[in-house]
């Protein structure tokens, strides 16, 4: 198993991010949580219905991330997170720019947000660069429309993508209020700049997809590719629901804000300001 | 066999038919080649991820929902002037449902994974909903049709089961163009479709655009088939496309109060985009206005009294309207809604070819049906006819 990368950041602080040498992380995919339903179902007829309770809670965590934009600049024209991202996810990168798919992007400030637009802003933040991504909801509209089922959100947070039961009918795209989600219009393996990677699958034309805060990693016990590849610790990785963790203590000491929060979708993709 | 008629016909008969079913080939080949590539052989993108395919789908579900303007008189209040053309309206339903049925799947990045839907059911989408309501909506009138026009040819009375499913089809038709305007009016973040008027102003404009191709489908049996539906129908049918056409942009002048004078960028920039435009983009305006100048003009051929009764301002009339609505619903409001895209940017959309030629061929289907459904029609009326 991977695990390096995580361990480099230095002393860490309990809740922050950990990597190297932590307890496995509880989370649970969906296959294994149907395989454990599925078991403790079997197990009402000899068990005390209680057994079922115990898969009810798979994680206590609710991942979320802190974005802090004036670090994030600090190097010029830096996009290791971008790359890592989409290298690690096997994300094509498709010239058409009508045709994109992205994870992770830059956009700027005023365009990630729109309702922020004072006629004079900030100038360290002015027409800059701000990384964007699927906020993972606590209210996502993409999983209210989806008419299968595809995309769904886990007991931590993560809006998850099922890209062999999705459909392509892209109702989700108009329903997510920050355009994170893409479709693949051709075939994504005609769009790889290098090998696919063996470790994570390619997508079939036709599909939606998005940033998924790197579950599998998670589940490995590693930070989002991401998080680690940020040089500057502009992009900051925890459980929302731990008071000690390293995102609550930003959220207490900084001023931050989301995107778009009129709108009820509870984003857990904070920016610090 | 009532199929049969559909398959005896005059050169003429087969020549229309020939040619639909030439456009229908050209569609059916046009979408191989989409399947074959990917939905990129559109002028679709990741901001204007919906558009001709999704947009007729909305127009031909309110063409659909439209039959309940001939229904509701005939069966409701015994209009009589509607006897012959009640029929015609439930086969047009028909048609326009199985179309919009072939725009969704050819909108689809997976075809082949349609059944998901049923596989998967989830409530929480109104995708579910509204598959389930034009499934129902296509059961009921394809029964119901079917049955009264079996009825009609052994000159019997229809079974008595037909009368609560007529009633019942009433509603069910208000219900699926409500659930169309639900499946956009609810998403946070896209305020031209976030309006609770979106349900009414599709019925509304629906209840304009089915009767006037109603009309128009009249007047041309009335040259090519000899059938006549009668003065009193199309009369009528002009006085619902009026009404409805007057309520479709009363609704439309309330969305434009509402949107400006509040001053609210985000709900203006949509309605701006698609008349006057935005930042040097205007590739809708000619469209939006022509579509205003058409709808005015419809309604003044059709409710200045001198004009009544002159089937060929009528049949102008009932045009004009159509292809307002066609370009106000088939073509403005799917894209008005995604652009400015939630970075307020401005991502210019417009067909490519092969989404002309499929969303043709679709058309051309419905077509067929309908050219086969009113052959049965008429066969069986003059069938009647002759052995009274």
């Amino acid at each position: 198993m991977r695990r390096s990368g995580a361990g480099r950041r230095g002393p860490r602080e309990r809740g922050a991010w950990r990597g190297a040498g932590a307890p496995a992380i509880q989370t649970i995919d969906r296959r294994q949580f149907i395989g454990l339903a599925g078991l403790s179902a079997l197990g009402l007829w000899t068990q005390p219905p209680a057994r079922a309770s115990s898969v009810q809670a798979p994680s206590a965590r609710r991942w979320a991330m802190v974005v802090d934009p004036k670090k994030c600049l600090e190097i010029d024209g830096c996009t290791r997170c971008l790359a890592a991202c989409h290298r690690a996810h096997n994300v094509p990168s498709v010239a058409d720019q009508r045709h994109e798919v992205k994870w992770i992007w830059k956009e700027r400030f005023e365009r990630a947000f729109p309702s922020e637009q004072n006629v004079y802003t900030e100038d360290s933040l002015k027409g800059k660069p701000v990384p964007v991504l699927c906020n993972h909801c606590d209210n996502p509209p993409c999983v209210r429309v989806c008419p299968t089922g595809a995309t769904w959100k886990r007991d931590d947070g993560i809006v998850m993508m099922d890209w062999h039961r999705c459909i392509g009918c892209r109702y989700c795209m108009s329903a997510c209020p920050y355009g994170s989600r893409s479709f693949n219009w051709d075939d994504p393996r005609r769009h790889m700049a290098v090998p696919p990677s063996n470790d994570y699958p390619t997508r079939t034309k036709g599909v939606v997809e998005k940033c998924t805060f790197c579950e599998e990693r998670l589940a490995r016990g590693l930070a989002p590719a991401c998080v680690e590849a940020c040089p500057d610790g502009a992009l900051v990785f925890g459980d929302l629901r731990d008071p000690k963790s390293r995102v609550r203590e930003i959220l207490r000491a900084r001023h931050t804000i989301r995107r778009r929060p009129e709108l009820g979708t509870q984003p857990v993709v904070y920016y610090v300001i | 066999m009532l199929l049969q008629k559909a398959l005896t016909g005059t050169r003429g008969y087969w020549f229309w038919v020939t040619a639909l079913v030439a456009l229908v080939g050209l569609g059916v080949a046009a979408w191989l080649a989409q399947l074959q590539t990917g939905l990129a052989v559109t002028g679709l993108s990741r901001d204007v991820s919906w558009g001709l395919y999704i947009a007729q789908f909305t127009f031909l579900v309110g063409v659909a929902a439209s039959a309940v303007m001939v229904v509701l008189p005939y069966y409701l209040h015994d209009c009589q002037a509607f006897a012959r053309v009640t029929i015609l309206g439930e086969f047009l339903a028909v048609a326009a449902v199985v179309a919009c049925g072939l725009f969704i799947l050819v909108d689809m990045g997976q075809p082949s994974r349609v059944l998901n839907v049923v596989l998967y059911p989830s409530p929480r989408s109104l995708m579910f909903w509204d598959m389930l309501s034009l499934a129902g909506y296509l059961a009921m009138n394809l029964a119901i049709g079917w049955t009264t026009l079996s009825a009609e040819r052994h000159e019997v009375a229809p079974p008595s089961w037909t009368r609560p499913l007529i009633l019942l089809s009433i509603p069910w038709a208000i219900s699926i163009h409500t659930v169309t305007a639900f499946l956009y009016a609810g998403l946070p973040g896209r305020s031209f479709w976030m309006t609770a008027l979106l349900a009414p102003r599709f019925l509304a404009s629906a209840f304009a655009a089915g009767p006037a191709l109603l009309i128009l489908l009249a007047l041309l049996l009335r040259r090519v088939a000899a059938f006549d539906i009668g003065r009193a129908a199309t009369g009528r049918l002009a006085v619902i496309v009026a009404y409805a056409t007057v309520a479709t942009l009363f609704f439309l002048l309330m969305e434009t109060f509402t949107t400006f004078y509040s001053g609210i960028p985000e709900h203006a920039q949509h309605l701006r985009y698609l008349f006057t435009g935005l930042d040097g983009h205007a590739p809708f305006a000619p469209w939006m206005w022509t579509s205003v100048v058409l709808a005015f003009a419809g309604l003044v051929l059709l409710v200045v009294p001198s004009f009544a009764g002159n089937d060929r301002l009528l049949g102008l009339a009932a045009a004009a309207i159509l292809i307002a609505l066609w370009i106000d619903k088939g073509l403005g409001l799917i894209v008005g809604g995604l652009v400015p895209t939630p970075f307020e940017q401005i991502v210019d959309y417009s067909p490519t070819a092969v989404e002309i030629l499929i969303s043709t061929g679709i058309w051309a289907t419905g077509a067929l049906l309908v050219t086969g459904f009113f052959k049965m029609v008429i066969a069986v009326r003059r069938e009647t006819a002759r052995a009274l």
